[in-house]
């Protein structure tokens, strides 16, 4: 097995974690950790992707790399944008979390 | 096995138990810390995959970033973090063997590439020096897929008025509350002034080598960011107030300029985002300067979260 | 395959495609610097002249009966980006952008910024948004590169987002988190399908892909977490549980374009995904039961639609149902043994423009009753049709046009969509779809009769409802009863660009 398998399981093996802990989790601060987490996993398999790709005298296939970094920058907005959802979420009920029992049907109900 | 594959082995082994405990682990504040210190593992990964670009993007934006983002979060929730239930035993396991399908179909087919790898590196190299550009990731950036990285920018734009729009209605326009510590310490605002000044410098080098070699807009705007925050949280200068002129200038800048020189391509070199022969390289490292600039408030206003205090006139 | 290979070079008129998509994106940094005082103006500019050049670009289609293509930067595919609008897209850049522009008339109300003196944080955040997602909808549209269609998505979900809670309430705030995480590993997927892909065949391009694309490991894993990555954003059953709450918490308008424009942007990419990335390579038990999930998206949303209490969360959930007939053009149209491709295609893309208009329509409606009523318990609509004539009329006709009544742009959707299952020999799907609608029918029906009926004590109306988001209302609802009418004649533009019968030659 080459580097770039091994890092490619690795690559899989972090999607499987993550998207475990992102299903799993209640707190909504813990899921966009495993979001991240998962995220990371599949720049890796870009990563992978790009290096068995390597010709030409480079280190791996450029159009790949240049796409994580794209994706990279867009992952990190999604985050700052999640989290300050949860801070002002936070900030209204005193409490953060998105689970189902109290969605807005029943708050609604009461407030209209 | 070569000492290579033994480092690499090891450096995958030490990712898949720090992920595993980034999910695991009780506390969110140790479920940061772990995560801050997968993205450094993350990034030495990429060093090994040869790709020093986003090597440096992972550290700075992955690890870096995410993580100042996220202590931020789990410093000031504690007051209020209150989890909900976790899903029931059985959920949990038709989660697991659901996560284990994916796995098992990705790993089939990392285990299985096409018995003649596609590659469009030849392709890139070919075209490269129309561009004058010497650093083959910027070349796909800039170049080849421009409009991709141009509608990015518009991504990161839209993100942070989606951050602000989480502000109460008073506060719009005032200053961004940014309370990831409470105060200030004398350590704090000793390395505030010490490493910004040398970090600018080295946010700019970052930028003007990103044509030739690994580095470019987003690692040096990061690092520019990252020094801004610094000084903000320091408290030795304010987050500017999300109205202020020049810092929706700021932001624009980079894609104005970007998005100008693409309908100029259309005039003097027949496509929309073509370069004139002869004129790409000035034209890009332009581009990529005031993009570091726009993407460097961006990515900091991004951090310093919506605004809560209503601006003083 | 010189159908192909003809489509990689740029058209006569291909530079409209990229005003399409910059336009928006001028308007955007224009708001950013000008503020948002002037961000209502711009958009009352920019998003009339994007409904220009969608219907020059429809019109070209449908004369010349090509696609248009423009090649980005004239560098080819495999490492340029092009640009590529067939029959599917002209006929949705044009019906979005109807449907977009009237929003803004209804959004005047609600989000007007053109009469204060400072920057206000609700308008600014809406006109941009409402810009954005115009954009980006262009962008899922003609976007011929995997890669850029998902910045198109990111760009998508991260205008939506921020418009479910506009009025910051706690409950809103949760449903746009659940909204945006479950758009977010929507995304994640298809970026990692995206990977694989290029992994597999080294190229991003669409048409480059499908001259390539076999059955293999790495394709069939790309395509089933790219489809069900953008089945969490369509919101189709099991995935919808974001979508009720988020659509109908949002302010009237906001909803109108969540559930009208939105999930259409996703939907199209997995009609894109399948019909042209990899045309062929769905199995009939994967198209069964993709159509399964369809039908009980129907099913179930409806039945839940009619329990509900509040017209708003009813809405809402008859939009969980409507999206179920989208899908089932897949067991219709993409099964290999009959390759059925015209009318069920035709059908479901019609489907999605019917619902498209009559549900922005019936958001607005139920928006004018919360407004004027302070609220939407449908027990309590007694004679609101005789205070807003015009809006229960419009909610009317937007709901004849959902359960589809001739001559609807709904009922010729399903007729389609009927026809086809009798041309396939799949009588189940013809069940449910009739089903379906009797069902959208009973609910339309109990609002309808509340509505009409006298209210149990005398109506206290909260504000003056103005005349023009009525007619907006109206006009939407007029257009969903229209749509009927394609059928003599621009509804063959829906086949530009499409290969006649593809793989016709096996019979």
């Amino acid at each position: 097995m080459n580097a770039a398998t091994l890092f490619g399981l690795c690559g899989a093996a972090l999607v499987g974690i993550g998207l475990y802990g992102l299903i799993t989790n209640p707190e909504p601060l813990r899921k966009i950790l495993a979001f991240n987490l998962l995220g990371g996993g599949v720049f890796l398999l870009f990563g992978v992707i790009a290096r068995r790709a390597a010709v030409a005298g480079l280190g791996g296939d450029p159009v790949p790399q240049a796409m994580v970094i794209t994706a990279i920058v867009v992952a990190f907005a999604a985050t700052a944008m999640a989290i300050a959802l949860v801070q002002r979420l936070g900030d209204e009920t005193g409490r953060a979390s998105i689970s189902s029992d109290s969605s807005g049907t029943g708050d609604g109900e009461e407030k209209s | 096995m070569s000492i290579a594959s033994v480092f690499d082995v090891a450096l995958v082994a030490l990712i898949l138990a720090i992920g595993a405990s980034t999910i695991l682990v009780r506390k969110a504040f140790a479920a940061v810390v772990m995560f801050v210190v997968y993205g450094l593992l993350l990034s030495i990964a990429w060093v090994r995959l040869h790709a020093v670009d986003v090597a440096l993007t992972e550290a700075a934006i992955g690890g870096g970033m995410t993580g100042l983002l996220l202590l931020g979060a789990v410093a000031r929730s504690r007051s209020v973090n209150v989890g909900g239930p976790w899903i029931g035993r059985p959920a949990r396991l038709a989660t697991c063997a659901l996560c284990a399908l994916v796995v098992a179909g990705l790993a089939i087919a990392m285990l299985h590439p096409p018995e003649v790898i596609p590659t469009l590196a030849p392709t890139v190299m070919e075209s490269l020096p129309q561009s004058g550009l010497g650093n083959p990731v910027a070349g796909v950036l800039f170049v080849f897929r421009a409009l991709d990285t141009l509608l990015e920018k518009v991504v990161l734009l839209l993100a942070l008025l989606g951050v602000w729009s989480l502000a109460p209605d008073r506060a719009w326009g005032g200053m961004p509350g940014l309370h990831v510590y409470a105060r200030s310490d004398p350590t704090l605002i000793f390395l505030a002034q010490l490493l910004p000044p040398v970090g600018i410098v080295f946010g700019i080098y970052m930028c003007w080598v990103g044509a030739k070699d690994p580095g470019g807009a987003f690692q040096g705007g990061t690092v520019l960011a990252a020094m801004w925050l610094l000084v903000i949280v320091a408290g030795l200068q304010k987050a500017p107030a999300i109205g202020r002129l020049w810092l929706r200038g700021l932001l624009v800048a980079g894609p104005v300029l970007f998005l100008a020189i693409g309908l100029a391509g259309w005039v003097f070199a027949d496509a929309f985002l073509a370069y004139p022969a002869g004129y790409a390289k000035p034209l890009i490292v332009a581009v990529e300067a005031a993009l570091t600039l726009s993407i460097a408030v961006a990515l900091g206003m991004l951090a310093a979260g919506p605004p809560e205090r209503a601006q003083q006139q | 395959m010189p159908a192909a290979t003809a489509l990689e070079a740029t058209t006569a008129d291909g530079a409209l495609l990229v005003l399409a998509i910059i336009l928006p994106v001028i308007g955007i940094l224009l708001s950013f610097v000008l503020g948002g005082r002037y961000a209502e103006r711009i958009a009352g500019i920019l998003l009339p002249a994007g409904l220009g050049v969608a219907c020059i670009v429809f019109l070209k289609a449908w004369h010349s009966e090509k696609s248009l293509s423009y090649i980005v930067g004239n560098w080819q595919p495999p490492l340029g980006i092009t640009l590529c609008a067939d029959g599917l897209s002209v006929a949705m850049m044009v019906a979005m952008a109807i449907v977009i522009c009237l929003i803004g008339v209804f959004a005047h109300a609600n989000f007007g910024s053109r009469a204060v003196s400072v920057e206000t944080r609700a308008p600014m955040v809406f006109w941009v948004m409402l810009m954005a997602i115009s954009g980006a909808m262009n962008m899922i549209f003609i976007s011929g590169d995997l890669f850029t269609l998902y910045v198109a998505l990111e760009l998508l979900t991260f205008a939506a987002v921020p418009l479910v809670c506009l009025d910051g309430r706690a409950e809103t705030l949760q449903a746009a988190l659940r909204y945006l995480l479950f758009a977010l590993l929507g995304s994640i997927l298809y970026l990692i399908g995206t990977a694989l892909l290029y992994g597999s065949y080294g190229t991003l391009d669409i048409v480059l892909m499908s001259q390539r694309v076999h059955l293999e490991p790495a394709t069939l894993a790309a395509a089933t977490l790219m489809t069900v990555g953008l089945f969490a954003k369509t919101a189709l059953f099991p995935l919808h549980l974001w979508l009720p709450p988020a659509h109908a918490g949002a302010p009237a308008a906001a909803s109108a374009v969540l559930s009208a424009v939105v999930v259409k942007g996703s939907f199209f990419l997995i009609v894109r995904l399948w019909f042209d990335v990899m045309p062929g390579l769905l199995s009939v038990a994967g198209a069964q039961l993709v159509g399964a999930l369809g039908a009980s998206a129907i099913i179930c949303g409806n039945v839940v639609a009619l329990r509900q209490r509040r017209l708003k969360l009813l809405i809402a959930y008859s939009t969980v149902a409507q999206i179920g007939y989208l899908f089932l053009i897949f067991p219709l149209a993409a099964d290999p043994l009959h390759l059925q491709y015209g009318d069920a295609l035709t059908g479901g893309m019609l489907q999605a423009i019917s619902h498209a208009t009559a549900k922005a329509a019936m958001f607005m409606a139920a928006g004018l009753v919360y407004a004027s009523l302070g609220h939407d318990e449908i027990s309590e609509l007694g004679g609101i049709a005789r205070a807003l004539p015009m809006t229960m009329f419009a909610f009317g006709l937007g709901g004849v046009c959902l359960i589809g009544l001739p001559p609807t742009g709904g009922f010729l959707a399903k007729w389609l969509l009927l026809e086809a299952t009798v041309a396939t020999a799949q009588w189940w799907w013809a069940i449910v779809i009739i089903a379906g609608g009797l069902l959208t029918s009973a609910y339309v029906f109990i609002v309808l009769s509340r509505a009409m009926g006298a209210p149990s004590e005398p109506l206290t109306l909260h504000a003056a409802v103005p005349k023009y988001q009525e007619v907006a209302a109206l006009g939407l609802a007029l257009l969903s009863v229209l749509l009927g009418l394609v059928a003599l004649g621009p509804i063959d533009v829906l086949q530009v660009g499409r290969p006649e019968a593809p793989m016709a030659w096996l019979r």
